[in-house]
């Protein structure tokens, strides 16, 4: 019996992994944009250790939150043209296999690497060394929620040939608990309060989208053929 | 198996901007059979081919095979199902041999891929990536397929369309060994194949009042 694609999750994230290696300048646009932004933002503002102490745990989170973004457009665009896309869907295998590759691939290559340059921009920002750990954790926890809505905005977008104006508006609204929640963390860390539930809070919301969000791109993907 | 044809395709038609875009097509294909799907650019040959693997769900009609609607037997269905559509699947950044890998079953060794890259004449290209190779060749990684694939029914959209003579012979040879060992084919394509035995069957557009 033939079973094309019949790898499971593994496979499908080794697959993702390579063809991201295999562009490496794509890889490498995430981490330059926290840099970028890291780097200019204490030029813009008064940069005194305490004004920008206390703006750290905000553009930390707004910039994951753009990064996904920026990033999360392609995640999908690339196999619809090329039909690969085609080919997942004919596969008899579940979908679900390939879309959480293509996510948990995405979150390793944007969410992983702003979780573990944060503390460098931490101190850059002069943010307390108290602050770090929950910084960490929120970040890991929430730039993989992140990625998983991105991913339903993008597979929803995806017929469309101008979907980067939509998938902003259709995205945004749905970010604004993790950035809520994320740089709360943080700044309760910060005032040396604790910091525990509203990590709480990040991961249910990440076994929400954890258990959501696949089957919410399955279908959206399924429709972008129907045009 | 009791089943006399692999596919029977009754009266589907698919509905576009509220018209029908072509006739209702109704045909089957036994084992061991090739089907030539005929008809003008913009007919819905490709279309047709995206209703047959279930891409598109059809406005009205029933798709069977083996004596069950395909939505009854789902997986046995897409199991035995080799799709190779316009766009192939094929990354531009993997190397031929990296997606026939991935494109082959299983049980596929190493030796069989560079085999069936062989046989579609890439032996020397199985190594660089694919965005390196002619539009000809890039179609010969997909085309590869069909050495490696166990599939019971192919369904070729424009299999030849910019290969040279010599590759439309080699794809014309892969097709007669899969109906000598019966399995069965529908392909689309504007030129008629020289080497092997066809039925025809030409989707006309819709016209009202026809």
């Amino acid at each position: 019996m033939s079973n094309f694609l019949s790898g499971g999750l593994r496979a499908y994230l080794y697959r993702e992994l390579l063809l991201t290696f295999r562009r490496r300048g794509d890889l490498l646009k995430p981490v330059i944009f926290f840099l970028m932004v890291s780097t200019l933002v204490p030029l813009a503002v008064a940069p005194d250790p305490e004004n920008l102490g206390a703006l750290a745990p905000g553009i930390i989170w707004i910039m994951a939150l753009l990064a996904t973004l920026l990033t999360v457009e392609s995640l999908f665009s690339d196999d619809f043209q090329d039909g690969s896309l085609e080919q997942m869907l004919i596969s008899p295998n579940l979908l679900v296999m390939p879309i959480l590759g293509k996510v948990i691939a995405h979150w390793l290559v944007v969410g992983l690497p702003l979780t573990l340059i944060s503390p460098v921009i931490a101190i850059w920002f002069s943010l307390p060394t108290i602050a770090v750990i929950p910084m960490m954790l929120s970040l890991a926890l929430g730039t993989a929620v992140l990625s998983l809505v991105g991913a339903v905005g993008t597979a929803i977008t995806l017929p469309l040939r101008k979907g980067g104006v939509l998938l902003p508006i259709l995205v945004m609204p749905l970010y604004m608990p993790v950035l809520i929640f994320g740089s709360a963390t943080i700044q309760a860390a910060v005032d040396g309060l604790a910091w525990s539930g509203s990590l709480a809070v990040l991961a249910a919301l990440l076994a929400i989208a954890v258990a959501l969000c696949p089957m919410a791109i399955g279908a959206a993907l399924r429709l972008s053929h129907n045009d | 198996m009791s089943a006399q044809n692999i596919l029977k395709v009754e009266k589907i038609a698919f509905e576009r901007n509220d018209s029908l875009l072509f006739e209702p097509v109704s045909f089957s294909v036994g084992f061991g059979e090739a089907l030539h799907i005929k008809g003008p650019n913009g007919v819905g040959k490709t279309t047709l081919f995206k209703l047959l693997t279930g891409l598109l769900q059809p406005s009205q009609g029933r798709i069977v095979y083996c004596d069950q609607a395909i939505d009854h037997c789902r997986y046995d269905y897409l199991s035995n199902l080799l799709y190779i559509g316009h766009q192939s699947g094929v990354k531009a950044v993997l190397s031929a041999e990296e997606n026939l890998r991935w494109m082959s079953p299983d049980n596929t060794t190493i030796e069989q891929i560079d085999q069936a890259l062989a046989a579609v004449g890439l032996e020397k290209y199985a190594h660089i990536p694919c965005y390196k190779l002619s539009a000809g060749q890039y179609r010969r990684v997909a085309l590869a397929r069909l050495i490696t694939s166990e599939a019971k029914l192919w369904y070729l959209d424009e299999p030849f369309a910019s290969l040279d003579r010599q590759g439309i012979d080699m794809i014309e040879h892969c097709m007669q060994q899969h109906i000598d060992q019966g399995g069965s084919i529908l392909f689309s394509s504007h030129q008629d194949p020289v080497k092997i035995a066809v039925r025809k069957y030409s989707v006309i557009s819709y016209s009202e009042g026809f």
